[in-house]
């Protein structure tokens, strides 16, 4: 009874097709072409160059910074804001010691914990990263005021200002705007694996990381799969760039410490006149941030528990 | 069976189809897409000129009485009423046009590139801020009109002059970019330096120095007193130049920085370069620097600076505009030209960079390109020249037109090192020419992570050296040449 399927979705399917062709599919058709011209984005004129910018791209310092700056971005933040948000929700949601009437729930006070992590959530990126960036402030900004209050007035490191510091400065804001929303999202997770698993695995004496890694996590699997690709992509994309742009204002940081891919991608489109150069950077971003996809749904590709 | 289960054999299931669909959705998310906003227009279309008018005495530009007439402004530092009286005066000229649609934004690039893209641009430009269109690109794509017709024309004021006898010297030059036409107008005139306050000083019992031994002489004394002697902005160390380009100049010569600017090899191996970074250097080795200055950017230093922390502040004269919100009341700001090394610097002590500042453009794909000479002309006048001037505490292209007028402590010590300076006067192009290569390579690269003591002088001049090599080997950077 197969016949005619393709017929079915096809029809079904050939207006979305259509609407996501035009609006998704061909901006990146046009972006790959541009990026075998030599378009400056201030005249209609071009013409064609070959493979001119991406030998270009192999033989740019800086790409290559940035490149390994955005890997950096996609595989390390998902990890620590995950982790943190699985953390997280687990003690706000199973976490607590059992409580006569509930074999299940979370430490104390965790509905106030719920509202404290997604706090951050609810503030545009751009006034998080001004916000970061007077913190940040070496001279007068609150966490070297703080270490100068708790008696470290000899450790007042530069924060942006050195290069050693500021991509790990970047990230730290990053994770910290970010791991309210895993934090909500886990815990819807949770709250959908049914109780008497809990209650069975506390009969048996489980003890709280146990439970942990033997039943929440398993079972949470895809929402973390989601997330994963969800967080990465952040990683490569808008996030990054709005909080690099915004706080190591200059071209990302001292020294490129701070440059990302969708940083430079802006730069050589709006400030150097290189529109075309630009879409090739882009399209080495689109290559790294298909890979990533590819790779977590690959490896997160198991059997099915339905419950 | 029906098709609705995922069989391991049975073809396209509908949840694989809506998995697979999903994971496109995701992964076509990234910034890509944001390029093809500004996507190539259908180049051209829709771009017709207005005719020209009749030229008369009262329309020497033969101006279309009939119109409209487009206007943006960058909506910065220097705000954008001075354009609005302007603009007032253009429809009291032509009565019989539309009003002038004026415009004011801070992002020029995002609103504009499209339009010149598209072939539809504005009819006149302030093309300034952080999202300044690139300059050389414009020119070498040929998308800005001659300013030439404007020039030759009489001025406001003085029919018997042209317009072009009426400026500071050393605008037109700046506005040319290779041979005879001229692409921009800059309208505002800036004098660099070493900002400062006289009342720090006299606190200190002493006087702007002249030399570096007396420099280094009075950071020490400041030092004693827990004042820092220099800071700058750290995130944006391409305003050292403001102070360190003279200084070179003053060491050796304005030859120096010419060869700079045309990208000449070695260049930068100049022993004056040597000199004036080693100098700049000792500067942080000694802890004359206030502490974090790296991590600050141009606002914070600026307050850190009006705050007393640190005595001076290589800048320009827009920083009294932009600091007056923490300046204190007997702040008495003043500039100077950067003090000499010492006795056997090839040029005088005042040697000054002053140029020109808020770049005014007139696109050549523009609807009525006479409309926004004709605009620029008014401008210049010295009514308006004057108007601006007591409005944003700035000079103007227009030369002289501060007479009646009560300037403030900084326009009046910029005044006085213009007048010290006379013909002292050095221009570094890099800025305007090779944007990229000043503000990131040399400027955040290089000088950052000298003065931040990452980099001796020797690193910083060979890196340095490298940037500038590889940008006049860089084909799709257009080059260009002091005439």
């Amino acid at each position: 009874m197969q016949h005619g399927k393709y017929r079915f979705i096809v029809g079904f399917l050939a207006a979305p097709l259509a609407l996501y062709t035009l609006f998704v599919v061909w901006p990146f058709v046009q972006s790959i072409y541009y990026s075998f011209t030599d378009w400056t984005g201030l005249s209609p004129e071009f013409s064609m160059v070959g493979l001119d910018n991406y030998a270009r791209l192999m033989d740019d310092d800086v790409f290559w910074k940035s490149l390994q700056h955005s890997l950096l971005f996609a595989l390390l933040l998902p990890v620590v804001t995950i982790g943190l948000a699985l953390f997280f929700a687990f003690m706000i949601n199973v976490g607590g010691r059992p409580r006569r009437g509930a074999a299940v729930s979370g430490v104390r006070g965790s509905s106030f914990y719920k509202v404290a992590y997604f706090f951050p959530q609810v503030l545009s990126i751009a006034i998080v990263a001004l916000l970061f960036q007077f913190a940040y402030n070496p001279e007068s900004g609150a966490i070297n005021s703080g270490l100068r209050a708790i008696g470290l007035g000899d450790v007042q490191p530069l924060w942006l200002g050195d290069p050693d510091l500021a991509l790990w400065c970047v990230m730290a804001v990053l994770v910290w705007s970010t791991v309210g929303f895993f934090v909500v999202l886990f815990s819807a997770g949770m709250a959908s694996i049914p109780r008497d698993f809990y209650e069975a695995a506390l009969l048996d004496g489980a003890s709280r990381v146990t439970t942990f890694f033997r039943i929440t996590l398993p079972l949470l699997r895809d929402t973390i799969q989601s997330g994963w690709v969800y967080m990465g992509i952040l990683a490569l994309g808008a996030e990054s760039f709005a909080v690099v742009q915004i706080m190591t204002t200059g071209p990302g940081g001292p020294d490129y410490s701070t440059t990302v891919l969708v940083l430079y991608v802006y730069q050589s489109a709006f400030r150097d006149g290189a529109a075309a150069y630009a879409t090739t950077i882009g399209v080495a971003l689109l290559i790294v941030t298909l890979a990533f996809a590819a790779a977590v749904m690959r490896l997160g590709r198991r059997e099915r528990l339905e419950y | 069976m029906g098709s609705t289960s995922g069989h391991p054999n049975g073809g396209l299931g509908r949840r694989d189809l809506i998995k697979r669909s999903a994971a496109l959705g995701l992964v076509t998310l990234p910034a890509m897409g944001f390029l093809s906003a500004c996507a190539s227009g259908d180049g051209g279309a829709g771009g017709s000129k207005v005719e020209k008018g009749k030229v008369t005495k009262a329309n020497p530009l033969g101006v279309n009485e009939t119109a409209p007439l487009e206007v943006v402004i960058f909506d910065g530092g220097f705000g954008q009423q001075y354009a609005i009286d302007a603009e007032k005066k253009y429809n009291a000229a032509f009565p019989k046009a539309p009003k002038v649609t004026h415009k004011a934004t801070q992002k020029i690039q995002s609103e504009l590139q499209p339009r010149f893209n598209g072939g539809t641009p504005p009819d006149l430009i302030d093309n300034s801020g952080a999202e300044q269109m690139d300059m050389g690109v414009l020119v070498g794509k040929k998308q800005l009109a001659d300013l030439t017709p404007l020039l030759d024309a009489p001025s406001i004021d003085d029919p018997a002059k042209k317009v072009r006898d009426t400026l500071r010297p050393g605008i037109v030059e700046m506005g040319q970019f290779d041979g005879a036409p001229v692409w921009i107008l800059y309208y505002a005139y800036t004098v660099y330096g070493v900002w400062y306050s006289r009342t720090a000083l006299d606190r200190l019992d002493a006087q702007y120095p002249e030399t570096w031994d007396e420099m280094l002489a009075l950071c020490e004394k400041a030092k004693k007193q827990g004042i820092a002697g220099w800071t700058y902005a750290g995130k944006h160390p391409y305003y050292l130049p403001f102070s360190l380009y003279p200084f070179i100049a003053k060491i050796g010569g304005r030859e120096v920085l010419e060869s700079i600017d045309n990208l000449e090899p070695n260049a930068w191996k100049h022993p004056a370069v040597k000199a004036a970074f080693e100098a700049y250097y000792e500067l942080q080795r000694k802890g004359y620097i206030l502490k974090g200055t790296p991590g600050l950017d141009h606002i914070q230093s600026q307050t850190a600076w009006t705050k007393g922390r640190a005595l001076f502040i290589p800048n320009g004269s827009w920083v009294e505009n932009e600091a007056a919100s923490t300046m204190p009341k007997d702040f008495d700001l003043a500039v100077s030209a950067p003090s000499g090394l010492d006795a056997s610097d090839k040029m005088p002590f005042g040697t000054l960079w002053a140029s020109g500042g808020e770049p005014f453009i007139v696109p050549a794909k523009a609807k009525n390109v006479e409309g926004g000479m004709e605009q620029l002309r008014i401008m210049l006048s010295e009514e308006s020249s004057k108007n601006f001037t007591r409005q944003v505490k700035s000079l103007t292209a227009f030369d002289g037109g501060t007479d009646g007028i009560e300037l403030t402590p900084g326009l009046r010590s910029g005044v006085a090192a213009l007048e010290k300076a006379g013909e002292n006067v050095v221009n570094p192009r890099l800025q305007d020419w090779y944007v990229k290569l000043q503000k990131e390579q040399i400027g955040v690269a290089g000088l950052g992570e000298m003065m931040a003591g990452r980099l001796t002088p020797a690193e910083a001049i060979s890196r340095i050296q490298g940037f500038a090599d590889r940008a006049a080997q860089d084909s799709s950077v257009k080059k260009y040449k002091h005439q």
